[in-house]
């Protein structure tokens, strides 16, 4: 199966921020987003996750596995506990080859509020693969992570990509992907206009 | 859904969960009334079923700013968003993680403090059953007060503003019901009319509170 979006307009807030965006990922492939800051990237990913309705076009979050800034582990529970509540809600009995992968084995039992910022980095993005999903949306997923551990991430990307998986990134760092593309996002960066200083305060709301 | 409700419950009870909170808000207003207004029965028990009846409202208030923004913060909202249970199952476990730590304890031990009011005991069956029947429909209100503040600073005093007014029929018949059954009156029509709002909680909050969730999260 393929992964490909046309004519993707995201919003940030009441602001069209890009407009018709187009890409498609056969198997395999991982997509870079490029672009300075505040051009879209995690706009587009996050839209592309299903958190932001679309403004044309449409998505299909159902096939998509999403890493955001933020890490979403909880400080009170151990790593394993974390990664076990994860893997249950999306359906993974075993949380033993995402810990064998993220070298998370001697952190299993300590609690994640004890982490460093990089262990919790790494236990976030242990995720990932609980989520059996095929498409892996990562915003920035290597902030806080030493050389070592982006190379091993590097890893378990392209071991992802190899089983057939798909990926975008926002990245600056290059993670040693064999089949890469960039894409632009400044490309799509729509004409910026300001919502109508009259519009009604509901159309949000019911749209 | 039920390794969420197991999470949320685990969470709860570790340290700085908040469990017992609520519980601790409930025994301590139940014990300064009556110091406050003095010992005597014929004073305390007609204000004693109100009493307990806000005492609960006011510590399920406490602790429902939690119910989201601690998920908010620290980015599982967005992840559990994107999971593959809808939202509408979300906010349900919410709101029974809510009442399972907060209605439920509170509803255990209501009959010992009703004690410290003189309450006949024939009212305690009533009081029981008023709590174990109106006390769901404070933790979903205040779950989708939750779900609408989730993300505004300063969000947990406009949610107490928003939840208070909607709290007002469960208190009143919920008040009522134990009043009445202390009176040795029929209790029938107000108990029927707390499991009511209950059950019209139940049907339609969850799409109430998943939406308010969607606006909030873009």
């Amino acid at each position: 199966m393929t992964y490909a979006v046309t004519d993707l307009a995201c919003r940030r807030g009441q602001v069209t921020v890009l407009r018709g965006v187009s890409f498609a990922l056969a198997p395999g492939e991982a997509l870079v987003l490029r672009g300075p800051n505040g051009s879209g990237k995690t706009t587009l990913l996050r839209t592309l996750a299903g958190l932001t309705p679309p403004v044309e076009g449409a998505v299909d979050p159902e096939t998509c596995a999403y890493v955001a800034h933020a890490d979403g582990l909880k400080g009170q529970l151990t790593v394993a506990e974390n990664l076990a509540f994860w893997a249950r809600i999306f359906g993974t009995a075993d949380i033993g080859p995402a810990v064998g992968a993220f070298d998370l084995g001697p952190l299993l039992h300590r609690r994640a509020a004890d982490l460093s910022a990089g262990q919790k980095r790494r236990t976030s993005l242990a995720r990932l693969p609980l989520t059996g999903r095929p498409v892996w949306l990562l915003d920035e997923p290597t902030v806080s992570l030493d050389t070592e551990t982006v190379a091993r991430f590097g890893q378990v990307v392209a071991g992802h990509l190899a089983a057939g998986g798909m990926a975008v990134l926002a990245t600056h760092i290059d993670l040693g992907l064999p089949e890469t593309r960039a894409l632009d996002v400044s490309r799509f960066a729509a004409a910026r206009q300001e919502p109508a200083a009259t519009s009604d305060p509901f159309a949000e709301a019911v749209e | 859904m039920i390794a969420l409700l197991l999470r949320d419950l685990r969470l709860a009870t570790r340290a700085g969960g908040g469990f017992g909170l609520g519980l601790a808000f409930f025994l301590i207003l139940a014990t300064l009334v009556p110091l406050g207004v003095g010992p005597e029965t014929d004073r305390l028990a007609p204000i004693g079923p109100g009493i307990l009846w806000l005492g609960a409202l006011l510590a399920c208030l406490l602790s429902l700013d939690r119910i989201f923004a601690l998920d908010l913060e620290d980015g599982s909202l967005d992840l559990l968003a994107t999971a593959p249970i809808p939202l509408e199952g979300v906010a349900t476990v919410k709101a029974l993680a809510h009442w399972l730590t907060t209605g439920l304890p509170l509803t255990v031990v209501a009959p010992a403090l009703s004690l410290l009011f003189f309450l006949p005991t024939t009212a305690l069956p009533w009081l029981v059953l008023s709590l174990l029947i109106g006390t769901p429909a404070l933790s979903w209100l205040g779950t989708f007060g939750a779900a609408l503040t989730v993300g505004l600073k300063r969000g947990s005093l406009l949610l107490s503003l928003l939840v208070l007014p909607l709290y007002i029929p469960t208190l009143v018949f919920g008040a009522e019901v134990v009043r009445r059954g202390a009176e040795g009156l029929p209790v029938g029509t107000p108990l029927a009319v707390l499991a009511a709002i209950t059950l019209g909680c139940f049907a339609l909050l969850p799409f109430a509170s998943a939406a308010a969730l969607r606006i909030n999260l873009r």
